[in-house]
């Protein structure tokens, strides 16, 4: 599956998709757990899996919580979005300025957000400058 | 600037701003007149990392720039029960922005202070109620800024052209019809942060439009609308014909064929903010965004008599001198309420441990609290908010809320 780069990386793990948008400051914690009251998945891990999610919502802390959540190890190993988001970009841009350590965050159309959602599983998320691929 | 000659600082920032432009498919930069930045608040290492990078590469600010609110109360630091780590780092990290050149405003509602930005000027703000209230209610324009960015631009004093700077993207996406509502609950601050949280669901990261309202639209009810609407969905801009600046007219924001949502009942939504399940409350949180003069003034104008449970009010430096001056001040803490500035009770431990269930007029306030400080909440007027204080426990006007 073909995708937009937003921030090059490279990462396999689970995919986990989000049922509802999710905001990273007030929604995750620094362990990298759902702690959103309203989210349907509230209490899910994000840590170490490849998130896809609808679309990104609220604070725009969301930048420090993703980059710090990339430092601490707690972050997800990749983000599949389906709108282009400078907030989520930005956290991904300054770990890897600061830190060396890079997540993936590629965009994809609705139309193949929708078959990501029945391929749960290992995927790979490959993403260099401009264009992403991303594997089964 | 990208080759360094305005110092390596400038040059990292331009490089971020860059690499979103290309994100956003900006085709060129604009000039920002001014910067508000939320990057001041402490989420951990990273952010603080950030900002010392910064400060060892000679950075400062190009343009004038307030400071969103930090994670301590400076000038009353027995307010927050922070562990010692996180202590030092917020202070670090406060300390940091205003060696960037960064104005100490702590604030969320920067809109509140002597000068706003005017209608139809490019600015990069942060924090998604300032970047709202500006867009909306000021008629400047930012789009939706974060961490990072918001001191990217206030250095280079440069930000992508895209997003909500551009004329296309300004737009209503979805109408909100209030025509149903009574008068009598749109007069109530609450009532619209109750319509905002429905405007976020709505709209989700689109332009709702609202009609039907009437023009006797305060500053503080549009306050409490942006700042629901951001958090329950990414609402950057919204319109609100006959009141806000880009809408005289529905035509003026809105093409035809719009989708349209009426509005005849806020309970189900106000409900939906309110986790509580009992009538048992432990204490009373106002002010965010930051309390205004108005509010301070309002809510003076309620209290008769000793709260019996605790009351938190959390505004600006700025605002708070201005109620201690007019006496707004003494009266509610004369009350029992504690006056807390720089920072906001749901993001820093200040709330004393066993309260668990606590009323609020903030739509924002009651969206955020339960993940972020574990509380269990009830949203209610100002007025119900007095009332619960004074009696200790929930007291309700059903009739405020029903057709």
């Amino acid at each position: 599956m073909d995708a937009l780069t937003i921030h090059p990386g490279e990462a396999t793990a689970d995919l986990l998709v989000l049922d509802a948008p999710l905001s990273f400051w007030g929604g995750t914690d620094e362990h990298g757990s759902i702690v959103d009251e309203h989210h349907p998945q509230r209490g899910a891990s994000l840590t170490g899996r490849v998130v896809a999610l609808p679309s990104a919502r609220g604070s725009s802390s969301s930048s420090s919580v993703l980059a710090e959540q990339i430092r601490a190890g707690t972050a997800p190993a990749a983000l599949i979005l389906t709108e282009p988001d400078a907030i989520l970009m930005l956290g991904g841009w300054v770990a890897a300025e600061l830190y060396g350590l890079r997540i993936p965050i590629v965009v994809v159309s609705t139309k193949d957000y929708q078959e990501l959602c029945h391929h749960p599983g290992p995927v790979t998320v490959s993403a260099g400058p401009e264009r992403a691929t991303i594997t089964w | 600037m990208l080759a360094g000659e305005a110092g390596p600082a400038a040059q990292l920032c331009l490089r971020m701003i860059v690499a979103l432009a290309g994100v956003r498919g900006a085709r060129r930069l604009l000039d920002v007149e001014s910067a508000h930045v939320d990057g001041c608040l402490y989420h951990g290492r990273a952010g603080l990392d950030f900002a010392e990078r910064l400060v060892e590469l000679g950075g400062k600010v190009a343009v004038p720039t307030t400071l969103n609110v930090g994670s301590l109360d400076l000038r009353h630091p027995e307010n927050v029960r922070a562990d010692p780590e996180t202590t030092a780092g917020a202070r670090k990290l406060m300390t940091a922005y205003t060696q960037l050149g960064c104005s100490p405003t702590w604030t969320c509602a920067p809109y509140q202070l002597t000068h706003r930005p005017a209608f139809g000027t490019h600015v990069a703000w942060a924090e998604s109620n300032a970047i709202v209230f500006v867009n909306s209610v000021l008629g400047a324009r930012t789009d939706r800024y974060g961490d990072f960015l918001d001191i990217g631009a206030a250095i280079t004093g440069r930000v992508p052209d895209g997003g909500l700077h551009r004329d296309a993207n300004r737009k209503a996406t979805i109408r909100l019809d209030c025509s149903g509502l009574p008068r009598r609950l749109l007069a109530e601050d609450a009532a619209w942060g109750v319509l905002g949280h429905l405007a976020g669901r709505a709209a989700g990261s689109g332009v709702p439009v609202l009609t039907g309202t009437g023009e006797d639209v305060t500053e503080d009810q549009l306050k409490a609308f942006g700042a629901a609407a951001a958090s329950s969905g990414g609402v950057g801009l919204f319109h609100v014909v006959g009141v806000t600046p880009e809408a005289p007219t529905l035509e003026a924001v809105a093409g035809q064929g719009i989708d349209t949502i009426s509005i005849d009942d806020l309970r189900p939504m106000r409900d939906e903010l309110s986790t509580a399940r009992e009538s048992r409350l432990d204490a009373v949180c106002l002010g965010t965004p930051h309390f205004s003069l108005t509010e301070f003034e309002r809510f003076a104008s309620l209290v008769d008599g000793e709260f019996r449970i605790p009351v938190y009010v959390t505004t600006s430096r700025a605002v708070l001198a201005e109620a201690e001056r007019l006496g707004f001040a003494a009266k509610i803490r004369d009350a029992g309420a504690r006056i807390v500035v720089d920072t906001c009770t749901y993001i820093t431990p200040i709330l004393d441990p066993g309260l668990r269930t606590v009323m609020t007029s903030s739509g924002k306030w009651a969206w955020y609290a339960p993940g972020n400080i574990g509380v269990d909440t009830v949203l209610g007027s100002l007025g119900e908010c007095a009332a619960s204080a004074r009696a200790g426990h929930l007291v309700r006007d059903e009739a405020l809320w029903t057709r």
